[in-house]
């Protein structure tokens, strides 16, 4: 709301700036002839420099002639005198004046209304902007840190994800080598540095990425990240038959809410698989039973051994995604027993819950 | 809240100058001095609003204030202070922002000059200036609006354009534009009396310091520019012969011209048409140069705008104004009275064939620049014009008036006396004969081209001192009465022979350049690269890293004729959040001359590609420049006023020259 008051005043002192000179009733002195005064003026110049002795007085004369000659020339037919007082300069006046007050305020509240925008919050709230400040610090301070001890892998391990959100994606591939060269071999290391590389290529796998991911699925046969790219790999080696297997190999071991497999899916129907198939090679491929052999499974080890909030919220899902919504609310209380202590867990529980509309796993 | 208020006083502007266009182009035609009154008034207030939204953006920049999307595209919180200023107008937006706050000063400058200048001349030039302003106005408004905002604000910004972060360019595009938009007011003076219908010597008095000082910026920002890509690009050349290069020359030859038309026009009252025609064209010329570079058409280093909306809204502008005023003085010039007469042998001849000269020229390099962007857009053929285009018909034009130059600065007004002026020259000339002709004898199979070209220099520097010399001095004059006489002369007549004296050395620094020695080689520490009598070791290669860049620096010890004379640094420069490599030539300076260095990449062998040249008196090609440019102040602090007193018909004694 402020702004627009200083909008106004902003407004408000334009339209003043030129109403001001239309409001005087200044008697218009009768101003000289500009021609007139040049002449007299370039007459007297022509005097000095002949008393400075910078023009002879010959040359002088006829400076002077020329420029009488000139005068006579551009005077004649101009006896007109200004024309401000009267009725129809008050007339005159009044329109101006009027222009004045309409085009200026609805000009500039039209364009800005276009184009402005008053509603967004003043620059960066403060406390945004010193956290801003504090991650760079944070950033400076690791750098001048790993500059000292380039062999802390794990410094380089945590910066490499700031460096990629900051866009600083050759930044986060260096730090990557270096975690991955500093510290014991790690699939998800691998992983995570094959699919920098392949931002760094716009998405496509070189052969160096490809290395990456192969060196994680030695340490992993199940990383989903390194499966995924390497199928990816394939297809564009044009071996389409072999990354379609991989794909649906990865969709089969995968549960069903897996962030991945939506992008499995659509690599799948990228390839030409019709997405029924798709997604009935997500389903068929295990059978309804296998999935609810899994959903136990993965029920039976929460319970013996406890688990994460995210593994209660996935087991959650699973059960309303079976369509066994009791069996989902009764998850939930196990789950919020679980966690009791935890309550970023428990928000998760109850995040999940409210998005399954388990109205009666409220607390 | 700040930004936003200096968006909404754009917008104000933008209306402001739809008052102070209507008003007093109304006040004018109905000789109400009220109405005109606003004009002044309302250019005050342009001023005023357009200054306060250019420090919005600035804070802004200062504030690293990333919910403005111009800010994230074009800078970073670790960017050096001084580049976190100039990024404000290192891109399209903010550049286009600065455009319109020149516009809006000179308007200021000519509203407060209200005692030197006629009222209804005032009126109707700030008008068209007011039309100017709306016109770019709104093309900042609505295609190239600098205060966008993003929500939600990114974290970190983008960072400027690596070429830019430099302090050639920190000051470049401002020396430039004050030149460009100078031109406005020309232009603007110039629809003004067409519009009044009519223009005598009071209006050259009036426009010449404006002119003069325009043209002065401009000159200093070509240098600078010149400069720039000189040891900014690493290759070692100072002039390309680019489109965007191009764009800046020709407002400079025809402001050349103007320059030189305006001192007819005041002082003997002809060429008044000639006059107005060049003002428009020069300004025209200026707005062509900003349409060449903003629009995109063109693909150099220098184009960091892409965008056809936005190329097709300034040739909107282009049409509207050029098209406009040229219909103007179709319709008007012929009732302009025409002025004094004068015999083709004289001051004013010379000064015609000089604007003859520079006209032509200038048409070889519109034609050289626009050519192929025609041909490309007519027939897809992409062809280049380089720089043999421009040195076998842009020079052979340039010669020819280089030696008229001294001259015609001698011939007198009304009808001169082409023998006698040129006995007053042959000494000059004999000098510069000699001078050539010694350094055929002593150069060893070097170009031929290079001794006639520094003796055109001398002759060009010796020419104009002699103006200064003859009068002042004559046989038999006692040097302290000389010294007196010589003080005494009029500043513009300094000013005059200054500017041509720092043409005279700018061709001697473009002259010698054939003289340079160029190197490429590979070379591991230790190993030394020589170019003529230079030579340099590359001591060793160092990381080094600063706020928001990577150097690779390479160190150079450099010996001259076998002793050392120090060590420069070259470097490879990699600018971490655009990813994007530059080369910082490494340059030492031996006299006038330059002995310059840049680095390629690290091969695999630890060796580094390194060009290495010699580049004799390359420095007079910008002080040269930087000379011309004091000489056009000089003249333009010469408050007089001037009148030619034309020279008897009968036989003048040498010794009375013409004075002001």
């Amino acid at each position: 709301m402020v702004i627009w008051f200083i909008l106004l005043a902003m407004t408000a002192a334009a339209v003043m700036a030129v109403l001001w000179p239309l409001s005087r009733h200044r008697a218009v002195a009768a101003q000289t002839d500009p021609d007139t005064q040049f002449y007299r003026e370039q007459v007297a110049e022509i005097e000095r420099d002949r008393e400075r002795g910078v023009l002879m007085p010959s040359e002088a004369e006829a400076a002077k002639a020329e420029a009488g000659r000139r005068l006579l020339r551009s005077t004649g037919g101009r006896g007109e005198g200004f024309a401000a007082v009267g009725e129809p300069a008050l007339r005159r006046r009044r329109a101006a004046s009027t222009l004045v007050l309409s085009i200026i305020p609805i000009l500039a509240l039209a364009t800005y209304e276009i184009y402005g925008s008053p509603q967004l919050p003043s620059p960066a709230a403060p406390a945004q902007q010193a956290d801003n400040i504090d991650l760079m610090t944070a950033v400076a301070q690791i750098e001048t840190h790993l500059a000292k001890n380039p062999q802390d892998g794990r410094g380089w391990e945590v910066i490499a994800p700031v460096y990629l959100r900051m866009g600083r994606i050759d930044d986060a591939v260096k730090a990557l080598e270096a975690a991955i060269r500093y510290q014991e071999p790690d699939a998800n290391r691998f992983a995570n540095y094959g699919e920098v590389l392949v931002m760094t290529k716009d998405g496509l796998v070189s052969a160096e990425a490809q290395g990456a991911f192969e060196q994680a699925v030695k340490l992993d046969p199940g990383s989903p990240k390194a499966r995924f790219y390497l199928a990816r790999a394939a297809a564009q080696d044009g071996q389409v038959e072999k990354a379609k297997a991989a794909y649906t190999e990865l969709l089969s071991a995968s549960p069903a809410d897996a962030p991945w497999v939506d992008a499995v899916k659509q690599e799948l129907v990228a390839l030409g698989a019709p997405p029924a198939e798709a997604g009935q090679g997500a389903t068929s491929g295990i059978g309804p039973e296998a999935i609810a052999g899994m959903v136990a499974g993965l029920a039976s080890r929460l319970e013996a051994q406890g688990g994460s909030a995210e593994e209660w919220a996935r087991l959650m899902r699973s059960y309303a995604v079976l369509g066994q919504r009791d069996k989902a609310v009764a998850a939930a209380h196990r789950a919020r027993a679980a966690l009791a202590q935890d309550a970023a867990g428990l928000k998760t529980i109850d995040t999940m819950a409210q998005e399954l509309k388990l109205t009666d796993a409220q607390p | 809240m700040l930004v936003e208020a200096g968006h909404f006083a754009l917008a104000l502007a933008l209306g402001l100058s739809l008052i102070q266009f209507i008003v007093p182009l109304w006040g004018a035609r109905a000789n109400d001095p009220v109405l005109m009154a606003v004009a002044p008034a309302g250019a005050l207030a342009v001023l005023a609003c357009i200054a306060f939204s250019f420090v919005a953006l600035t804070f802004a920049y200062l504030n690293s204030d990333f919910s403005v999307l111009n800010v994230v595209q074009n800078s970073h919180s670790a960017k050096p202070l001084i580049y976190k200023i100039s990024g404000v107008w290192g891109n399209h937006e903010g550049s286009m922002l600065l455009w319109v706050l020149i516009l809006a000063l000179f308007g200021g400058v000519v509203a407060l000059a209200r005692d030197s200048v006629p009222m209804r001349l005032q009126a109707n030039t700030l008008a068209v200036q007011a039309a100017i302003t709306i016109a770019f106005l709104l093309f900042i408004l609505t295609t190239s609006n600098p205060f966008t905002r993003v929500l939600p604000a990114p974290m970190e910004g983008q960072d400027l354009n690596p070429l830019l972060q430099d302090p050639g360019l920190a000051i470049h595009p401002p020396l430039l534009y004050i030149g460009y938009v100078g031109f406005s007011i020309s232009f603007a003076f110039a629809c003004a009396a067409l519009i009044d219908g009519r223009i005598d010597a009071v209006w050259a008095r009036i426009v010449r310091p404006w002119t003069l000082g325009a043209w002065a910026f401009l000159t200093l920002g070509i240098a600078m520019g010149s400069y720039w890509a000189y040891y900014e690009l690493g290759w070692g050349g100072w002039w390309f012969w680019d489109p965007v290069e191009n764009a800046s020359l020709m407002p400079w030859l025809a402001g050349t011209a103007l320059v030189h038309s305006t001192v007819v026009m005041e002082k003997r009252d002809a060429l008044k048409v000639w006059t107005i025609l060049l003002a428009i064209l020069t300004f025209s010329l200026s707005l062509l140069g900003t349409f060449l570079v903003r629009s995109g058409v063109l693909t150099s280093v220098h184009s960091f705008a892409v965008d056809p909306e936005r190329g097709t809204f300034i040739l909107g502008i282009l049409i509207l104004f050029i098209g406009g005023s040229l219909t103007l003085f179709a319709w008007r010039a012929p009732m302009l009275k025409q002025g004094g007469l004068f015999a083709p042998v004289s001051r004013e001849g010379a000064l015609v064939l000089n604007n003859l000269f520079l006209a032509t020229a200038c048409a070889t390099v519109f034609i050289g620049t626009l050519y192929p962007l025609a041909l490309e857009v007519l027939t897809g053929e992409k062809i280049s014009v380089g720089a043999p285009f421009f040195n076998f018909t842009f020079l052979p034009l340039i010669v020819p008036l280089l030696l008229l130059l001294p001259l015609g600065q001698t011939l007198a007004w009304k009808r001169g006396n082409f023998l006698g002026t040129a006995q007053r020259l042959y000494a000059v000339f004999g000098v510069a004969i000699l001078a050539s002709l010694a350094m055929l004898a002593f150069q060893h199979g070097g170009p031929v081209a290079a001794p006639l070209g520094i003796g055109l220099g001398i002759y060009l520097v010796l020419g104009s001192l002699n103006e200064i010399v003859t009068r002042s001095w004559s046989r038999g004059t006692p040097l302290s009465v000389a010294w007196r006489k010589a003080r005494g002369l009029p500043r513009s007549t300094w000013g005059a022979a200054i500017a041509h004296a720092g043409v005279g050395l700018t061709v001697i620094g473009i002259a010698a350049t054939a003289w340079g020695v160029e190197t490429i080689g590979s070379v591991r520490p230790g190993e030394r690269l020589s170019a003529g009598d230079y030579e340099v070791r590359l001591e060793r290669v160092i990381p080094r890293v600063e706020a928001n860049y990577r150097d690779d620096v390479a160190i150079l010890t450099v010996f001259g004729s076998g002793r050392e004379l120090g060590t420069i640094e070259t470097m490879k420069r990699l600018y971490v959040t655009r990813g994007m490599p530059t080369t910082e030539a490494g340059i030492m300076t031996v006299g006038l001359g330059q002995v310059y260095a840049s680095i390629g990449e690290v091969q695999a062998d630890g060796s580094i590609g390194m060009r290495l040249y010699y580049k004799p008196l390359v420095l007079l090609i910008w002080i040269g420049s930087l000379v011309m440019a004091a000489g056009g102040g000089l003249s333009l602090t010469d408050r007089r006023l001037r009148i030619a007193a034309p020279a008897r018909a009968k036989a003048v004694p040498p010794s009375a020259v013409p004075a002001e």
